[in-house]
C-alpha cells in the first residue's frame, strides 16, 4: 500500500485501516475528505477525557450500561455448559447498537454537522439512530428497502415517531445492501452538513475501527464480570456476525486472552449447502463491497448475491473486515447456524429462562449449545460460555409466532 | 500517446471539447448495446465511455442503475463487455471502460488489462478506487499500456488532487457536483473552479461528468473543460423509448445535439 503514515508493524489496523488484507477504502473521490475529517475527529474524541466522560455518562444514565453478566443456569442445564448472558438486550432500545449510536452522535455534534443518515435492515439500527437523533436534537434519514419497511412496519412507526423520515429504496433487492448504496449515494451528495451514521463494523475506514471502539464496552465489561462472577475467564465467547458490531465489541476485550475461544456464528440460512444463506465467511469469497475488502456473498463476475436469514438482522451479503482478518489469522472460529438451529435456541431460552432473545441472538446461543459437548470433552469439565445476548425479541415476535405457528389467524 | 490523448488533442486544435458518451454494456441486450454505441458515434460522440454493470454501484443515480439491473438481469458477464469493447473499438472511436472495483478485481486485474489492452480499450476509469488502494491496477495497466483516470471532486484538498492526477494517464475524470450520476436541469458551478484547480496540477486533458443532458449545457462544460462526459441523458433515450428503433433515433438526435454543443462553446 502506498500509504505514507508511520505505523507500528502489525498494528491492526494500520493507519490505513487495513486489516491484514482487510479494510481500507474503496469509496468515490468524493467521500475522502468526509473519511478523513470523521478519523480526525474520532481520534481526537479517543484521547480527549471530556468526549470520553460525556460517552460514559451517556452509556449509564440514558441507555443503562453496563448491562448484566447473568448466570443462565436452566439454560446451561439443558445444554451442557455453564452459560452466562451478557444483557445486552436490556440496553435502552433493546440491543447494543445504542452503544455505537451514541458514540457517532456525539462525534457528529462535535463535527458540527446537524444531519444524520443511516441504514436499516430490520429496523433496530433504524430505530436507535432516530433514538439519537431525538436526543441530539439531529435531522434524521433512515433508508430502508421497500421489503423491510413491509416485513417490520412497526419499526417504521418507531422511527416516525421518533422524528426520523424512512425513505423505503426500491432499487436492486429492495433490502439493507441497497439500503447501505442509497444511504452511501445521500451522503456523496450531502457530506457538507450531514454524517452518515453506519450500523455495523463494516465499511470504509475509519468505520469498522471507529464502531468497534465504540461498542468494546460489553467486552470489557463482560471480562470485568466473569472475573468477578467465576474468578477465571470463560472458556469460549459467543456471538452472531451479521455486519458483526455485537461479536467485535464482545470479542475486542479477550483477543489478547490466549485461553478464551472466539466463536462468530453466522447466519446459515436453510444451509450453506443450499445456497440460500448469510454466511459470508463460511459461504463467499474475498472481495470488495460497501467501501471495504472482505468476505462477500457474490458470483464469479463480482456480482453481489442476495442473502438470506430469518433474522433480518443478519441477512447481509458481507461481513465486517475484522472479522474477515480474525478468521484468517485463526484468532477467532467462524460456523454457521441454521435458521432451524437459531429457532430452536430461541424457543430454548424463552421456555428455560423466560427470555425473549432476538432471533440474531438466537444464532449465537443455538452456537453456543452446538460447540458445548465438544469443548466439553476438551476440558474434561463443564466448559464456562459467555454468550452475548444482543438483542431482545419483542420486534421478531410475529416471524417467530409465524414459525412456530403459534399466531390466531387474523379475523 | 493513447487514442485517447489523440482525440483530445485534435479537439483541442479544432477549439472544441471531446464529447464522451457513457452506455452499459449488455444495455438492453449486448447485440443493442453495440448497436446504441455504434449509433452514438455515428452521430457524433468522439469517445465511448462504456460501463461494465455492478450490481451495487453507489455513484450512479437511477437511470443508469435502472440500465445496469437490465444489463444483469440479461445475464451480461465482465466477457460480455469486453467482446463490446472489441466490437466497438473497431469502428475507430476510443473505448474507456469504467466499473466499481469488485468485478475487476474478481476478473484477475492483470488479466482485466491484459484482456482490455487485447480488445483495443485505452483505459479504465475507477468510481470507487483511490490511488491508495491501487497498486494492483498501477502495475497491470503500466504492464499492459492502459490509461488510468481516477476521479477528483469539489471536496478533494490540493494535496489529494495533485496525488491523484500524478496517478492519472489519459484523462482526468473531475466529478462536477457532490452528487450522483444523472442529468439536472443546471450544472455546477463548482465545476469550473474544480477543473481550473486541476489545470494547475497537471497537463492532461480534464473531462466533466456528472450532470449534463443538454447541447446547451454541452456547451457550458465546453467552455472550460476539455471532455464533457454525458451518460444518463443518453441512457434515458433507450429507457423512455417505445422500441429499439425509437431508442437509436433519439440517442442519436441527442447525440448530435451534443456534438454541436461541444463545437459551440460558451465562455
Amino acid at each position: 500500500m502506498s500509504a505514507t503514515d508511520p505505523t507500528p508493524a502489525g498494528q491492526v489496523p494500520d493507519a490505513a485501516g487495513h486489516f491484514g488484507r482487510f479494510g481500507g477504502r474503496f469509496v468515490p473521490e468524493a467521500l475522502v475528505a468526509a473519511l478523513d475529517e470523521l478519523d480526525a475527529a474520532y481520534r481526537k474524541a479517543m484521547s480527549d477525557e471530556s468526549f470520553l466522560a460525556e460517552f460514559d455518562a451517556l452509556l449509564r444514565d440514558y441507555a443503562g450500561t453496563p448491562s448484566l453478566l447473568y448466570r443462565a443456569e436452566r439454560f446451561s442445564a439443558k445444554i451442557g455448559a455453564r452459560v452466562l448472558l451478557k444483557r445486552e438486550d436490556l440496553n435502552h432500545t433493546g440491543a447494543h447498537k445504542v452503544r455505537n449510536v451514541l458514540g457517532q452522535a456525539l462525534l457528529t455534534r462535535r463535527m458540527g454537522k446537524r444531519r444524520v443518515i443511516a441504514e436499516t435492515g430490520a429496523g433496530q439500527h433504524g430505530v436507535a439512530t432516530a433514538t439519537a437523533a431525538a436526543l441530539f436534537d439531529l435531522e434524521c434519514v433512515v433508508y430502508m428497502g421497500e421489503v423491510d419497511t413491509q416485513r417490520q412496519a412497526l419499526n417504521v412507526a418507531r422511527m416516525r415517531m421518533l422524528g426520523a423520515t424512512v425513505v423505503p429504496v426500491t432499487t436492486g433487492s429492495r433490502t439493507l445492501k441497497d439500503a447501505m448504496n442509497e444511504a452511501m449515494r445521500d451522503w456523496v451528495a450531502n457530506v457538507d452538513d450531514t454524517h452518515y451514521l453506519i450500523g455495523t463494523a463494516a465499511g470504509p475506514h475509519p468505520f469498522p475501527e471507529m464502531v468497534r471502539d465504540f461498542v468494546r464496552g460489553i467486552g470489557d465489561e463482560a471480562r470485568a464480570q466473569c472475573l468477578d462472577l467465576t474468578g477465571a475467564l470463560p472458556d469460549a465467547v459467543a456471538a452472531c456476525v451479521g455486519g458483526g458490531s455485537n461479536a467485535l465489541g464482545i470479542f475486542h476485550a479477550f483477543v489478547p486472552d490466549a485461553g478464551v475461544r472466539l466463536y462468530g456464528f453466522e447466519a446459515g440460512g436453510e444451509g450453506v449447502e443450499t445456497g440460500r444463506h448469510a454466511a459470508s465467511i463460511t459461504g463467499g469469497t474475498s472481495g470488495v463491497l460497501h467501501g471495504t475488502r472482505t468476505y462477500v456473498l457474490q458470483n464469479a463476475d463480482g456480482q453481489t448475491i442476495e442473502s438470506h436469514s430469518i433474522s433480518a438482522g443478519l441477512d447481509y451479503p458481507g461481513v465486517g473486515p475484522e472479522h474477515a482478518w480474525l478468521h484468517d489469522s485463526g484468532r477467532a472460529t467462524y460456523l454457521p447456524v441454521t435458521d432451524a438451529e437459531a429457532m430452536a435456541a430461541f424457543e430454548l431460552l424463552c421456555r428455560t429462562e423466560g427470555i425473549i432473545p432476538a432471533i440474531e441472538s438466537s444464532h449465537a446461543l443455538a452456537g453456543a449449545l452446538k460447540i458445548a459437548p465438544a469443548l466439553a470433552a476438551e476440558l474434561g469439565r463443564e466448559p464456562v460460555i459467555v454468550v452475548n445476548l444482543s438483542g431482545r425479541g419483542d420486534k421478531d415476535v410475529h416471524t417467530a409466532g409465524e414459525y412456530f405457528g403459534i399466531l390466531d389467524r387474523e379475523q | 500517446m493513447s487514442r485517447i490523448g489523440v482525440a483530445f488533442d485534435k479537439a483541442r486544435a479544432d477549439g472544441r471539447a471531446v464529447l464522451v458518451g457513457c452506455m452499459p454494456a449488455g444495455f438492453p441486450t449486448v447485440e443493442g448495446s453495440i448497436a446504441a454505441m455504434k449509433a452514438m458515434v455515428e452521430a457524433g460522440v468522439d469517445v465511448i465511455e462504456l460501463e461494465i454493470p455492478y450490481s451495487d454501484p453507489v455513484m450512479d443515480g437511477p437511470v443508469i442503475q435502472r440500465a445496469s439491473d437490465i444489463a444483469l438481469a440479461g445475464g451480461v458477464r465482465t466477457a460480455d463487455a469486453l467482446r463490446i469493447v472489441e466490437a466497438v473499438a473497431a469502428t475507430g472511436a476510443p473505448v474507456v471502460t469504467m466499473t466499481y472495483w469488485n468485478p475487476i478485481e474478481q476478473y484477475g486485474v492483470d488479466a482485466f488489462a491484459r484482456d482490455l489492452a487485447s480488445a483495443g480499450g485505452t483505459g479504465l476509469i475507477t468510481p470507487d478506487l483511490i490511488p491508495e488502494e491501487a497498486d494492483e491496477w498501477l502495475a497491470a495497466s503500466d504492464a499492459h499500456g492502459l490509461d488510468r483516470t481516477f476521479l477528483v471532486a469539489p471536496s478533494s484538498t490540493d494535496a489529494r488532487l495533485r496525488m491523484t492526477v500524478e496517478h492519472c494517464r489519459g484523462f482526468v475524470y473531475a466529478t462536477a457536483i457532490m452528487g450522483v450520476t444523472g442529468a439536472r436541469s443546471r450544472t455546477s458551478d463548482a465545476a469550473p473552479v474544480l477543473v481550473a484547480r486541476v489545470r494547475e496540477a497537471t497537463d492532461l486533458p480534464v473531462g466533466v461528468g456528472l450532470g449534463v443532458g443538454t447541447g446547451a449545457q454541452a456547451g457550458t462544460v465546453a467552455g472550460y473543460a476539455d471532455g464533457v462526459i454525458v451518460g444518463s441523458a443518453l441512457i434515458r433515450c433507450l429507457l423512455d423509448a417505445p422500441d429499439e428503433a425509437g431508442g437509436l433515433t433519439a440517442l442519436r438526435a441527442l447525440s448530435a445535439e451534443l456534438a454541436e454543443g461541444v463545437r459551440t462553446p460558451r465562455p
